[in-house]
């Protein structure tokens, strides 16, 4: 039997504390596809795990705005070619914060889905905002999404991160260095009780130099991404966790540095 | 009066979008969030904000903004003028407070409630 199994068989305290099946994981957790009106015609789930594939990534999230409408084909793509895919969404809140909500499974990502929808107004214009594309995991055009998913959708930061802890998802302000929709930018401060499992800051700056230009993110957990919208900026920004397997336990004890995981700088 | 005469009279500075100086502007309004100005703001107005995001010529193109002025000094993002450029949307900046330059305007007669 190999020594991995043996390890598997352990009780749960002592598997977690065993650091023999760690691995360090390349993860790039914000991605968009075609579905947001702002990404590229491109970003389509084959082309998306093709250079996924290229580039070495382990583990992606699907983060497109308000919807999880491409994670599905996404996920399926991922399958086939051996990248782990993570449903997420990422929600813009009534304060006009981007959120990401990234979960284990499709059934989560939908219902948040659900949520944002039912406070999501206003119907999409494509020749303004830019098409909304729902395809197959084989590149085909499915339908084109009707709803303004540019827009924010009318529920407060708090209830969003509730909402993705019920769900049992993990809850991120995007982009916190960024002038538009971060977090700090926003509201001037990340509002004590909120309850986030951590921040991301873009590619433009490393999480160390982010904490010291904004000392706002105090203690949270700080990983970046590459928030891409085109092919060619996947991976530009990714985080190494050191994770026994990519699953969002796994991730939310890296952020919280318990049981050996953590993210590797 | 158009957007032309509001640039001389207060020098505001031209940033993107001077394909578009020609419009009228029939009102004003004042919004940070896009989401509110997306709702609310008046067709022809001039829109005083502190955003400089592309999504506000998206915005502007929507609700047939006549011009964008960011205000505070504030600088618009590049994308953002590239797409002004497209729509001829003027993007505008004013060193000072949207408060004072919103008063302005409103003292010419700009956005003025009609007399009861």
């Amino acid at each position: 039997m190999p020594s991995e199994w043996a390890d598997l068989r352990r009780p749960e305290p002592a598997r977690r504390e065993s650091r023999a099946l760690l691995k360090d994981l390349t993860a790039d957790l914000h991605v968009h596809t075609c579905l947001s009106p702002c990404a590229d015609w491109e970003m389509s789930p084959r082309k998306i795990i093709r250079r996924c594939r290229e580039l070495g990534l382990d583990v992606i999230a699907v983060c497109d705005h308000n919807s999880a409408e491409n994670a599905d084909a996404v996920m399926r793509e991922g399958l086939r070619h051996g990248v782990c895919v993570l449903p997420g969404l990422e929600i813009c809140s009534r304060e006009e914060v981007h959120l990401l909500a990234l979960f284990d499974g499709l059934g989560p990502a939908l219902a948040m889905q659900k949520l944002v929808y039912a406070n999501l107004s206003g119907e999409n214009r494509p020749e303004i905002f830019g098409h909304q594309i729902v395809a197959t995991d084989d590149d085909e055009v499915l339908a084109e999404c009707p709803r303004r998913l540019i827009g924010a959708a009318g529920l407060a930061l708090e209830a969003i991160v509730r909402a993705t802890h019920d769900l049992r998802g993990l809850s991120l302000a995007a982009h916190v260095d960024r002038p538009a929709y971060g977090i700090i930018q926003q509201l001037g401060f990340i509002p004590a009780g909120l309850d986030l499992d951590g921040v991301e800051v873009s590619w433009r700056m490393s999480p160390a130099a982010a904490r010291t230009a904004f000392p706002a993110i105090g203690p949270l957990p700080c990983l970046t991404s590459s928030d891409a919208h085109a092919l060619e900026d996947i991976g530009r920004a990714c985080t190494v966790l050191r994770i026994a397997a990519p699953t969002l336990t796994e991730i939310g004890w890296a952020l919280q540095g318990l049981y050996g995981r953590g993210l590797v700088t | 009066m158009n957007v032309q005469q509001i640039v001389d009279r207060f020098e505001l500075k031209v940033a993107g979008g001077g394909g578009g100086l020609a419009r009228t502007v029939q009102g004003g309004y004042c919004g940070d969030l896009l989401s509110d100005v997306m709702a609310n703001a008046p067709a022809g107005c001039v829109w005083l904000t502190v955003q400089g995001h592309q999504n506000i010529v998206a915005v502007a193109v929507l609700r047939e903004i006549a011009a964008v002025v960011i205000t505070g000094d504030r600088p618009p993002d590049p994308d953002t003028l590239q797409k002004a450029d497209q729509e001829n949307i003027p993007i505008l900046q004013w060193g000072r407070s949207a408060f004072e330059l919103a008063g302005e305007l409103y003292a010419l007669g700009v956005g003025r409630l009609a007399p009861a």
